[in-house]
């Protein structure tokens, strides 16, 4: 399979047909791991309230697309990103631009559930109290709309003061999620949120993603294509750090303009 | 058949296992015997000599009866003091090298000094603080023996609180960053809080190793025979009190000595146990 060969490039720039302006827009994005080029000259929009997949064999930097987004790469040495990332008319990418406010707008889920070491209460208070000044009941107001958000309020109201690490590993993912839509972030950057969890764990957090993408501009890293089908409404298919093809998740599916594509959502390669 | 083909080397390979099992088990049963020699002559002796007149009487002249309080107050006070100033240190330098020097070339400077200072002879470190500050003023103090001891305890602590903090998944502090937390607030609400229960059980480690310290203490906090908690005194403690007492010729002394070095044995086991439930308890949680 030779990808060189294929010289055209689909027009990503008029694939997002939408009332609203894109949200994040990717320019000519490259990342480098020391010398290692992962991620070469992307280019692509992410659409205000709609989810955006990325779906790729391992390695194919989907993973370190999303970690540019909020520049979670900028806390490891070696590792540096190339073009634009426009975000609130600003590009992210600068050297001048506030990293710690930028998260607080573009937040992160992991692969992981990473509770913190405290209570559900104060994992959730943790992320608000950074920015906001609250009263008690403000906050408890707050963490309780989070909760409800990540559909976690009821299993957890009576229990807001145990430990986060004591829960299971699906409700340890959706206090997660609750942590991160706590802060009012207006990205939500989901990092192959629900492969470490069982079907009936992943089955609550993808209605959760439908229901989050009201409020919420989403972009989902996964190597589950029914999950990309089943949730995404854009979806990008990238391999070897190249972006193949990006569309809406119908058309990738059901009528795939590239043969990599394709050979990749039929299960032929990948 | 295939099973009578390799009989020979499997019955070759048993015998060798149960060979060297039978030599781990050996070397084992040496090593444990000369502890349990110790403990038992320790306990025996010491026992002997226990007296609730240790706990209140001071340390007496030859050839009289006493007790060993101002030597147990002391040892605590010095021992409490070099903890209050080696704690903060021990963790402020331990997260620097976990969370912000890493494989930086001060931090691995850093940390070949700390293992040489995690094994030097303590008879360098009393020697050290002998020079630049008793040689200086002229006079043994507990200051100068709490110098000394908190020299000791540093390297432990930072020792402990780096490895502990190096446990902590990345992904833990990539999450709390995610949510646009500035490092400080990631390093002290949630990685230093993550390994809480390691970090207590390091410095506890070093409360119970610089306690029955000797050598650091001769040539700094010296001895003294009557009660003070002047700190800027030369000051009574257990091991010198042990030291001087078990060589001398004064059959109540040595009695006093072994009680002594019961005591300090006791509270050494002790402050192990209690890191070690501290420990369990914070890993179950």
């Amino acid at each position: 399979m030779n990808f060189e060969a294929v010289a055209t490039r689909p027009a990503h720039e008029s694939v997002v047909v939408e009332s609203t302006p894109p949200t994040m827009s990717i320019r000519k994005l490259d990342f480098f791991y020391g010398k290692f080029h992962a991620l070469k000259d992307i280019n692509l929009d992410i659409a205000e309230r709609r989810v955006t997949a990325f779906i790729g064999p391992s390695g194919c930097g989907k993973s370190t697309l999303l970690r540019t987004m909020n520049r979670m790469y900028s806390l490891y040495p070696g590792q540096r990103a190339e073009g634009e990332i426009l975000f609130n008319g600003r590009n992210v990418l600068e050297p001048g631009i506030d990293l710690n406010l930028l998260r607080a707008r573009v937040g992160m889920v992991f692969q992981k559930p990473t509770p913190f070491p405290m209570s559900i209460y104060d994992n959730i208070a943790f992320g608000v109290r950074l920015y906001e000044n609250l009263s008690a009941r403000e906050m408890d107001e707050r963490v309780e709309w989070a909760l409800s958000k990540a559909a976690m309020w009821d299993e957890s109201k009576d229990k807001l003061k145990q430990s986060g690490m004591a829960l299971s590993g699906g409700q340890q993912q959706r206090l997660c999620i609750a942590r991160a839509v706590s802060v009012k972030p207006e990205v939500l950057l989901l990092d192959e949120p629900t492969s470490a969890l069982d079907p009936i764990s992943t089955a609550k957090i993808e209605e959760l993603i439908s229901e989050l993408k009201k409020d919420y501009t989403i972009t989902i890293v996964t190597h589950n294509m029914q999950q990309a089908a089943r949730v995404s409404d854009y979806t990008a298919y990238m391999y070897l750090g190249e972006l193949i093809e990006f569309a809406a998740t119908d058309e990738i599916f059901l009528k795939p303009q590239r043969k990599e594509t394709e050979d990749y959502i039929t299960g032929r390669f990948g | 058949m295939a099973m009578t083909r390799h009989t020979g080397r499997y019955q070759r390979r048993l015998l060798v296992n149960r060979f060297n099992l039978a030599m781990a088990l050996v070397a084992m049963a040496f090593g444990m015997m000369f502890l349990l020699w110790i403990l038992a002559t320790l306990f025996l002796r010491g026992f002997e000599a226990f007296a609730p007149a240790m706990f209140t009487r001071m340390t007496p002249p030859p050839g009289s009866d006493g007790g060993l309080l101002n030597a147990i107050f002391g040892s605590f006070l010095m021992v409490f003091v070099a903890t209050l100033i080696s704690t903060p240190i021990g963790i402020l330098a331990g997260i620097y090298l976990a969370e912000y020097g890493k494989d930086g070339w001060i931090a691995n400077v850093t940390r070949f000094i700390n293992d040489i200072l995690l094994s030097a002879p303590s008879i360098v470190i009393g020697l050290f603080v002998y020079t630049v500050y008793v040689a200086k003023v002229q006079h043994y103090s507990g200051w100068a023996g709490s110098c000394a001891l908190a020299l000791l305890a540093i390297p432990v602590v930072v020792r402990t609180t780096e490895n502990m903090l190096r446990l902590v998944p990345n992904s833990l502090r990539e999450a709390a960053i995610a949510l646009g937390a500035p490092m400080w607030k990631v390093i002290l609400m949630v990685t230093l809080k993550a390994v809480r229960a390691g970090v207590i059980t390091g410095i506890l480690l070093a409360v119970a190793r610089i306690s029955g310290e000797t050598a650091p203490l001769l040539f700094t906090a010296l001895n003294n025979q009557f009660w003070s908690v002047d700190m800027n005194a030369p000051m009574a403690n257990l091991p010198v009190v042990i030291f001087q007492f078990a060589m001398s010729p004064f059959k109540e002394w040595q009695q006093l000595a072994w009680a002594g070095a019961l005591l300090i044995t006791l509270a050494v086991l002790l402050l192990n146990i209690l890191a070690r439930t501290v420990f369990r308890q914070g890993v179950a949680k």
